[in-house]
Formats: C-alpha cells, sequence, structure tokens
C-alpha cells in the first residue's frame, strides 16, 4: 500500500513538474523572442499545459506522439530535454534538429516525439501511419495525435480518420480544443461544437473532457491507449482548454476574445488546479511545491545557459541530412 | 535474362523486394486488383496486410505511407494517374521531403510514390499530367525515370532499397514495351544515364521520350547523321558528367521532355549545358517539350503535341545547320 501511494505521489508530482516546466519554459521562451534572441514564429502552450501532461504521461514513454504550431508542449510533456530543446528555439546546433527545424518542428524520437508540424492537420495522417507501423510490427505501442479544433476542418483530418478507424489503427486523436483557429471562433467555423461529435462519422468512440483538469485528461486519455492496444481502434478524445496569450507570440491582433472570457478561464488555470489538488489531498506540502517551482526555473535557466554556450551551426552542416547520402549536392556550389 | 514486359518487370521487382524484405509493403486504391496490372497477384503471395486497399484518400494514404517509413517501414505507393499528384502534395513536399531535413536527420522517409503520365490517353486535362520537373523542383526526393523493363525493374529495385523518398514516373506507353530483364537481384543505381545509342554529331538527351528519339536517330543514320542517345533515367540527382561528356565529344544537344516546355527537365539539362559545357556548344541548343498548353481530348489533336520522331529529326537538322 504504501509503495503504491509513493508511486501515485511521484507521478502526480512529475505530472505537475511538466506542467510548470512546460508554462516556465514559455515564458522565458517569450523573453528571449521579445529580445530579438528568437526569431521566426513562435505558438505558446500556456493555459494548455493539462491537455499536453494529461496526454502524453497517459502513454507509454517509448509510444509515439505527433503535434502541431503549438508545439513546445508535446515534447516538453513527453519527458523531451529542455537543454536541447531550447537550443533547438535559439537555432543552435545542438538543439533536438541540429537547428534545421526550430519552433515549430521540434522533435525527438528518444522519446517517441515524431515532430511538430506547421501545416495545420497534417500530423493526422503522419500519427495514423505510425499506427499502422505499429499494428504491422505487432509492438504494442500506440501513437498520441494532438490536433487542434483549426485542424478538424481541413479535409486531411477526415482522411486520416477514416483510415485509422478501417484498418482499427492504435492511435489516440487527442484534439486541444482552445476555441479559435487565430481570431476566429468555432462557433462561426464548425457545423458541430464539439469535434469529439465527429468521431461518429468514423465508428469510434468520441469523449470530452475538461481540458484544464489534466486527471480527468490523463484518465481519458489512458482509456483510450488501453483500447488501442487491445486492438480495439482509435479513439477522439475532445479536451476543452483555452490559449490565455495570442494565437503566435508575435502577434498583436485587435480583441477578439472578450476579457471577462479570458479571465473566465484563467480562473481556472491548470497548474494552480492541480497544485491545489496535490496540496489538498496531502501529497505534497507547499513548501514542497515551492522547491519543484525553483528547480524548474533552474532547468529552464540552465537550458537556455547550455543553448547560449552552444554554436550556431555552420555552413558546412547545410547539407547534412538533406539525403542520406547529400554528397552529390554537397559538391555542388551554393548560389 | 527473361523477355517480359515494362508492367511486369515493375511487378517482379514489387515481388523479389517483398520477399527480401519483410518491411516492403504496398498501398493504394485497388492494388490487390490491380487496376493498372502491376500490383495485380500480390495479395495471393503477400497477403492484405502487405497489399493494402485504400479508400480514396491520395493525401491520406500518402500521409500514412510516410507516417509508416518515419519507424522503419518501406512503403511503395500506387498513386496511379499523375495529375493526382497535387492532392497529395502537401503530404510529399510538406512531410515526405523535408522531415529528414527538419528534425536533424532523426526521421528517414524510405518510400517510393509512382505516378503514371498518361500520354496518347486520350483523356483529357484532367489525367494526362506530365508533372515531373515539378517535383525536381523539391529538394530531398530522388526522382526516377525508367523507360524499359530493365531499366524499371532495376530502378524500382533500388529505390525500394534507399533511404530517401523517391517519386517514380513512367509512361503508359511504356507498358507493353517488352525487353531483356536480368533475373533476380538486379539493381541499377540512382543518378546514373544511360547512353541509349553511342554517336559524334548531336547529342539528345531524351526525357520520356527514349523511343521516338531512338527512331529520329535511325532515321538520320541514313543521311549520315550520328546521333548520341541519353536517356537520364534519373532526374534527381541528374547524372551530369554523363551529359556533358556527350555534348563535349559532339558539340550540339537536343533536349526532349514529355513535359511543359516551360521549367521543364530539358529546361534544367539545356540551362546545365549552357552553363558547364557552353565552350563546347557549336550551336544554340534546342529544347523539344509538349507546348504550354493544356491536353486536349480530341485524339487527332492530342497525337500531334508531344515531341515525337519528326520533331526530334527537325531539330537534330537545325542544331547541325546552325
Amino acid at each position: 500500500m504504501a509503495v503504491e501511494v509513493q508511486a501515485e505521489r511521484a507521478t502526480y508530482v512529475e505530472m505537475l513538474r511538466r506542467m510548470l516546466a512546460i508554462r516556465t519554459f514559455e515564458q522565458k521562451a517569450e523573453e528571449l523572442l521579445n529580445r530579438g534572441e528568437i526569431l521566426g514564429s513562435m505558438h505558446s502552450s500556456i493555459g494548455q499545459e493539462a491537455v499536453c501532461v494529461g496526454g502524453c504521461m497517459a502513454v507509454r514513454p517509448d509510444d509515439y506522439m505527433t503535434g502541431h504550431h503549438r508545439s513546445h508542449g508535446h515534447p516538453i510533456a513527453k519527458g523531451a530535454d529542455l537543454k536541447r530543446l531550447m537550443a533547438e528555439l535559439l537555432g543552435r546546433v545542438t538543439g533536438v534538429c541540429h537547428g534545421k527545424g526550430g519552433s515549430m518542428h521540434l522533435a525527438d524520437f528518444s522519446v517517441g516525439s515524431l515532430g511538430e508540424a506547421a501545416i495545420v492537420g497534417s500530423s493526422l495522417p503522419i500519427a495514423a501511419g505510425a499506427g499502422l507501423a505499429i499494428k504491422l510490427s505487432g509492438s504494442g505501442k500506440v501513437c498520441l495525435a494532438f490536433f487542434g479544433d483549426g485542424a478538424s476542418n481541413t479535409g486531411i483530418f477526415h482522411e486520416a480518420l477514416n483510415l485509422a478507424s478501417i484498418w482499427k489503427l492504435p492511435v489516440v486523436f487527442l484534439c486541444e480544443n482552445n476555441q479559435y483557429a487565430i481570431t476566429t471562433s468555432i462557433k462561426i467555423s464548425s457545423a458541430v461544437q464539439q469535434i469529439a461529435h465527429r468521431a461518429s462519422a468514423y465508428a469510434m468512440p468520441g469523449q470530452v473532457v475538461d481540458g484544464q483538469d489534466v486527471l480527468a485528461v490523463h484518465a481519458a486519455v489512458r482509456a483510450a491507449a488501453d483500447r488501442a492496444r487491445a486492438g480495439e481502434g482509435p479513439t477522439l478524445v475532445e479536451a476543452m482548454t483555452y490559449r490565455y496569450g495570442e494565437h503566435s507570440t508575435r502577434l498583436r491582433l485587435p480583441l477578439y476574445r472578450s476579457a471577462e472570457e479570458v479571465e473566465a478561464w484563467k480562473q481556472r488555470d491548470p497548474i494552480v488546479l492541480f497544485r491545489g489538488w496535490i496540496v489538498e489531498r496531502g501529497l505534497a506540502t507547499a513548501d514542497e511545491l515551492a522547491h519543484l517551482e525553483d528547480a524548474v526555473k533552474a532547468d529552464v535557466e540552465a537550458a537556455v545557459e547550455f543553448a547560449h554556450q552552444s554554436p550556431y551551426p555552420d555552413l558546412d552542416s547545410l547539407w547534412d541530412d538533406m539525403y542520406a547520402d547529400p554528397s552529390p549536392w554537397r559538391e555542388r556550389p551554393i548560389g | 535474362m527473361a523477355e517480359m514486359t515494362f508492367i511486369q518487370a515493375l511487378r517482379a521487382a514489387l515481388s523479389e523486394e517483398m520477399r527480401r524484405d519483410p518491411q516492403v509493403f504496398v498501398m493504394g486504391e485497388d492494388v490487390r486488383a490491380g487496376t493498372f496490372a502491376v500490383t495485380t497477384g500480390l495479395v495471393d503471395e503477400f497477403g492484405p496486410e502487405r497489399v493494402r486497399n485504400t479508400p480514396i484518400s491520395e493525401a491520406g494514404f500518402t500521409g500514412l505511407a510516410v507516417g509508416a517509413a518515419m519507424i522503419g517501414y518501406r512503403p511503395y505507393v500506387e498513386l496511379t494517374i499523375a495529375s493526382f499528384c497535387y492532392v497529395a502534395m502537401d503530404m510529399i513536399v510538406n512531410q515526405a521531403a523535408k522531415n529528414r531535413f527538419l528534425f536533424g536527420g532523426q526521421a528517414k522517409v524510405p518510400a517510393v510514390f509512382r505516378f503514371v503520365e498518361f500520354s496518347r490517353s486520350y483523356a483529357a486535362a484532367q489525367h494526362t499530367d506530365r508533372p515531373h520537373s515539378l517535383f525536381m523542383a523539391i529538394p530531398g526526393l530522388k526522382i526516377i525515370a525508367p523507360t524499359t523493363p530493365r531499366d524499371a525493374k532495376g530502378l524500382l529495385k533500388t529505390a525500394i532499397r534507399d533511404d530517401d523518398p523517391a517519386v517514380m514516373f513512367d509512361d503508359s506507353t511504356f507498358w507493353t514495351r517488352r525487353g531483356e530483364v536480368p533475373e533476380g537481384d538486379y539493381t541499377i543505381p540512382i543518378g546514373r544515364a544511360s547512353i541509349a545509342r553511342e554517336g559524334r554529331d548531336v547529342t539528345l538527351v531524351a526525357i520520356f521520350t527514349l523511343y521516338p528519339a531512338l527512331a529520329a536517330a535511325e532515321e538520320l543514320e541514313k543521311e549520315g547523321v550520328s546521333v548520341e542517345v541519353i536517356d537520364p533515367l534519373t532526374l534527381v540527382p541528374l547524372d551530369t558528367e554523363t551529359i556533358l561528356a556527350s555534348v563535349a565529344k559532339t558539340g550540339r544537344l537536343v533536349v526532349s521532355d514529355m513535359a511543359h516546355r516551360t521549367c521543364s527537365a530539358a529546361s534544367e539539362v539545356a540551362a546545365l549545358v549552357a552553363e558547364r559545357g557552353f565552350r563546347s556548344l557549336r550551336a544554340p541548343i534546342r529544347r523539344v517539350c509538349t507546348p504550354d498548353v493544356h491536353i486536349p481530348y480530341s485524339p487527332p489533336l492530342e497525337r500531334q503535341i508531344y515531341p515525337d520522331k519528326d520533331k526530334l529529326v527537325a531539330a537534330v537538322r537545325d542544331v547541325l545547320s546552325a
């Protein structure tokens, strides 16, 4: 009994640690972007941490995961090294993609993260393809596919879910429904208001969960993963959530969400809720959690330090990974 | 050696590779029946798991192939009519071609995507595209272009084993061509052109136009004109050295391509020779391509628009008289 409680306690604290890691990482990344150190496009997961962590921790470390342009939370939740993620954002050679992918294309295959994708919806068939490979190999793994409410309006969503269903592929489709595609509300962009309702068109279970409750997301994804592993095919889990910031960190758009709406969602902050739950249950003291928060901050600072000390990729590395053997191309002059 | 058709050669390559490597599987619309005959019968030997009929979801199953390839499988994807490529384009361009690079070498995408160019199929403009040169402008893909049964077998086997995504184009008019094909484990390296006929006076680089090129060379030989016919076989990476060496010898270049003229593969060959073989040239380069118009239905009209023997003979005479 005591051992079980200890193990559960450790899992809950780790969930909170990963949620804190996402938020702290995002805050630091925004600071670096505002300072001009990070260039390009970046999309913050602040407000959506419970979906990232609840989903990723409900599958095994060697299960696969695909993501999208709101891309930092998924690999952090899957257990990727913050140092190499931050180095990627800063364009360093030590980054997870050696500085070739940047924020929107983070991938860390060592933790099953098969890559974030910047074309909305495009990672859904990739996830189904991973599911097909799992099925052909009999490895017993699953693939967790994150997508947003916006992606559910693409044609590829339909193709991927239909294929996954007819072939009973071990995929959990996890919708982060933050209700806005940039500024466009789901109210005017989707014929149904719950994405989970679309599951019935693919003869798969569809379930709506509170995306600000990490344990609710975890339970739903765990059940869907168990079902997938048992050979019963894919499930669509829809987590209702909210992004606190702009669509992308650099954008400053005219108001399209009311202050009341934003505030109401912040009142149900996933980290505050889960921290309270942990303390209430006596799984950790406020002091212990303050230490945890400090440790996460130190990890993020160490990640920035690591990135800053890492070199940029040199021009010679340009052709690396263009092809298995890029030498016929490398010999050609640039320009 | 065995004599077989182009289609039989592709089927031989596929079944040999599926026997050799359990990671190879086939996917596409109606592949079990084999609408265009290449995959017919494979399901009997390899079963339905490895010969997968798909719904009409070109983007979807192309994406699935990429995902499966990223974790160790080697899918061969029948996309049939090349005019359908555009609906699968995002998966080929943004996923298959880019993922190795984007993810810093963590992913490889060893998939083969086959498209058929249906010239002279009298199917009008939505079934007759010859889009191989569009794909040449997408780094990360290898592009193979076999024209004979021997090359079809050898190149497809190599492409399946290759760790990069490959797009294979062939023209439906090649399918009934018969030829000697080495049996067993016969492969042709990607990136090496074939000198289909040696000659001294003019280099004729024939892109999907080998047969009219050989016919033109034969006719011109009767006039005492010696034409060297080069079949690139691979469009990316292009065997630039074989082309440049031939032009260095002949001093004249005609390049023919079934693609529309603008930004055709022929344009790339012409630019290559203008840039790196200019001093060898004794006459302006001539391209013989399909004009920049859509393919019309009317059969007698369609037949006139592609590069053919007569157009090639005329172009060779042109560069000789320049």
